[in-house]
Parts: C-alpha cells; structure tokens; sequence
C-alpha cells in the first residue's frame, strides 16, 4: 500500500522534473532565436509547447488521483500541493517562452537595428533561476531555493532597466518604435519567467519546511 | 457544559509493564481531542485512566494528576462510580443491553443512580436520543424495540445516548466508528461535532483522517510518551516532530 504511495511520489516528481527540462528548453530556444534571428528556433518552441500542456494535465491529473486515492498527510501533503503550484508555474513558464519567440518571429521581420539593451544577459539570469528552482525541488533543497529568490531583485531591476532605455529610445527614434517594443515586451516576458522562478522556490521551501515565505518574511503555522 | 480537563505526570502500569510514561495534557472544555498512535502506543490507557477505568484490570494501576473541570480524579476521597458518571466512555464495538427496550437501555444509568420520576426519566431519555441524533429513527418504538435489532451504528448512537443520560461532563470515545460502515460512521463523526458544544470530548481512533475531520486538537502518542500535541491542523500539515511525520505519513506504525 505505502510503497505503491511512494512509487506514486516518485512518478510524480520525475514528470515533474521532465516538464520542467522542457519549459528550460523552451527558455533556451526562445533565447537562442533572439540571439541568432533565426526562426527555426522560433517554430521549435511554439511547436512544443503542446507537449509542455500535456506535462501539465498529466501531472495534475496523477497528484489529483495520489490525493483522493491516498488521503497522504504532512510532508507528502505538502509536497504534492508544491508540485500541483510548480506544474502551474512551469506551464506558465512555457507561455511566457512562446510570447518571446512571437516577439522574436516580428523583430526578424523588420531591419536589425542596435538597441542598449542586453537581452541575452537577462535570459542567462532567469534561465540559471529556472534551474536553481528545478534543482532545488530534485533535491529538496531549501538553501538552494533561498538563493533563487535572491536573484528575483536582479531580473526585476534589469527589467526596470530596459523599460527605462527602451522607452527613451522609442520617445527619440520612431522608426524603431515596433522593434523597441518587440524588445521590451520580451524583457518583460523574461521578468514573468524569473517571477515564476520564485514562485517554484517559494513551493519547495514549502514543502522541505513547511513554512510560507511568500510575499516576504517566514510564516510557520502557529 | 463541559469541563477542561488536566493531565500531569501521569503514569500507567499492567503489572510490572510501564504503559505510560509521565504525560501532560491539557484538553480544553467544549473541545474534541484526539489521541492517536500506533497498536499498544498507550492511548487507550490513556482515555481509561482519565475516568479510571485503567484500574478495574487486575494488577493494572495508575499514578499522577488528573483533574476534570474541579474534581481530582485520583485524589484522596474521590470515588470511581462517581468520577464515572461524570466521565462517560462510549466503546469499539457498540455494547448496548440486548434484551432492554430502547428506552430501558438509555434509563439503565439513570435507574441505577437511583431515579425514579417517570415524567423526568422520559424528558431525560429523550434528550438523550436527540443528541445522540437517534431520537428521529427510534421515537415510534422506544419500548417495543430491543437494542440488539438496531444497526451497528444506531446501536453506538444509542450508547452515546445512555452515555448522555446521566448527564456527564466529558466523554471519552474509545474507536467509536471503527466497527461501523462509512454513513454510519460520518453521523458519528458529525454527532461527536455537535456534541462539543455540551462536552468535552476525547476521542481514540486508528483512523487520521477521522481525526483530522473530528478533532481541533490531536496527541500523537508513542511507546506509552506523548511525542506531539498540538492544533489538528498542525499536527497533520506541519507536524514539529520526524517521529510523528512519519507515523502520519504511513513511514512507520
């Protein structure tokens, strides 16, 4: 009965953890379109991003079944409630990745043009807090967790950034306004990712502690 | 109402055989406690020595302190009839008078302490059916009806009744639904809910998830010690103790 239960924990952590090598892939090729302007990688991610939906109604309908067949109880509560916030965010994650391709497909459609904003720095940062949460969740590391929401600061402020250059941009040359806001809207999309990075971590240190260190500060039931 | 109840460095013993080793707890009045743990973990001597019922088993005895609202269970003058009728107990297996009526099985505690007015006796057995939530089902035969032909779960409501009649202040539920199929069991669950309200019930089940359904507070015990208590909701998100997570996560037990 309880090896069954466990076997089921497992299976769930490991679609989990293969969802979530697919929504980085999905990161890394929406990146490295951007970097190359070439579509290719563009079509990759909006083609697979079908597969990223499927993770996702497979996993919740697994962690569904393992709750109303197995009734588990604290930790193991905790962690499928975790996995069940992560499946979301992951899913989220894949979103985010085919509005940046959609992005990238329209700036190659217009004149390259030089913009003071780095793209590809902004995506190494949120791509390693993707992985850091993953990483923390195969492990059950809450220090490794800790340390993603560290950075969360860094992507919101290099998204402040962009706003700032972009805008400044756009008010001083119209003929690069649509680039521009192609560039703007894909920091942003970037910003969303990092968040949901956070939210991932926030879930695992959940789960390992069960304290809620959402929205600041650590919350331990009384 | 009913009454808090306190426990202090109480210890148990068959024989030569620790059972329980110092526990304190305090259960507060008009709220459901539940003990749990695994086979021979000690709760159930723990409920029987809070009404001292652990005594009546040859060689069994019991030491320590334990109050019940402002009487002292084992102090000096107390005496175990009395402590019982305040302290009533409802069993496993529902264990009503086979041949008594319906009526004459709620009237038995009350009979027995001596009451005689007819016209009371029926106010108290009907109130004692109705908050056992039994009184609908049984009204129209309360004298014709034996306790034996009822079902397994209205025969446990009809103990509860007669646990009621003599008007105790707490109750103690030793597996109440372990025994009955899950309607029966959810009335029993939803009854001891109600029952709150006039008593302070501590319950003994096997089942966490009953636990976590009936209960606002919830002791895990362990080879005769308490390892946690604390809020249910606590107990079955975020237990403090590796010893209790693993018991309520199936690990062990």
């Amino acid at each position: 009965m309880r090896s069954r239960f466990q076997q089921g924990l497992d299976d769930l952590k490991e679609k989990l953890l293969r969802m979530g090598g697919l929504a980085e892939q999905a990161i890394d090729r929406a990146t490295e379109a951007y970097r190359s302007r070439d579509s290719k990688f563009c079509q990759m991610v909006l083609t697979g991003e079908s597969a990223i939906n499927e993770a996702e109604r497979d996993i919740d309908e697994l962690a569904l079944d393992l709750l109303a067949m197995q009734q588990p109880m604290a930790v193991d509560l905790r962690f499928i409630l975790a996995v069940l916030k992560i499946n979301a965010d992951l899913e989220r994650v894949g979103d985010q990745a085919v509005n940046i391709a959609q992005r990238v497909l329209d700036l190659i459609s217009e004149p390259e043009i030089e913009l003071p904003v780095d793209i590809p720095r902004m995506a190494d940062a949120v791509s390693t807090m993707v992985q850091r949460a993953l990483e923390s969740f195969l492990d059950g590391k809450a220090e490794v967790a800790e340390a993603v929401l560290q950075m969360d600061g860094i992507v919101d402020r290099m998204k402040d950034e962009a706003f700032v250059v972009l805008v400044q941009k756009m008010t001083g040359d119209c003929s690069c306004t649509r680039q521009a806001l192609d560039v703007l809207l894909i920091a942003r999309a970037l910003e969303r990712i990092a968040d949901h990075a956070t939210n991932i971590a926030e879930d695992v240190i959940f789960w390992v502690r069960g304290a809620d260190v959402r929205h600041g500060g650590a919350h331990y039931r009384e | 109402m009913g009454v808090g109840i306190e426990v202090r460095g109480l210890n148990a013993w068959y024989g030569k055989n620790q059972s329980l080793h110092s526990i304190d707890m305090t259960m507060p009045a008009n709220h459901v406690t539940a003990v749990i743990g695994p086979s021979g973990c000690g709760k159930s001597t723990f409920v029987r020595c809070l009404n001292r019922m652990h005594e009546t088993i040859p060689e069994a005895r019991a030491e320590g302190s334990v109050k019940v609202g402002d009487m002292d269970v084992y102090g000096s003058g107390s005496d175990p009839v009395e402590v019982r009728r305040r302290i009533g107990m409802v069993f496993q297996k529902p264990n009503p008078f086979p041949t008594m009526s319906i009526f004459d099985n709620v009237a038995a505690g009350l009979k027995l302490n001596g009451f005689r007015n007819r016209k009371q006796l029926q106010e108290l057995v009907e109130r004692s059916l109705r908050l056992a939530a039994l009184w609908d089902e049984v009204k129209d035969h309360l004298h014709k009806k034996s306790g034996a032909s009822l079902s397994g779960g209205q025969q446990q409501r009809l103990c509860i009744a007669r646990a009621l009649a003599v008007e105790p202040e707490v109750l103690l539920m030793d597996e109440p639904a372990s025994a009955l199929d899950p309607i029966s069991t959810s009335k029993i669950e939803e009854l001891i809910f109600q029952l709150k309200q006039h008593y302070t019930v501590v319950i003994v089940t096997h089942n966490m998830q009953q636990a976590a359904r009936v209960a606002e507070l919830t002791g895990f015990f362990l080879m005769g010690s308490l390892i946690e208590y604390d809020k249910t909701e606590k107990i079955f998100t975020t237990p403090a103790d590796k010893r209790t997570e693993d018991y309520i996560t199936g690990r062990f037990g």
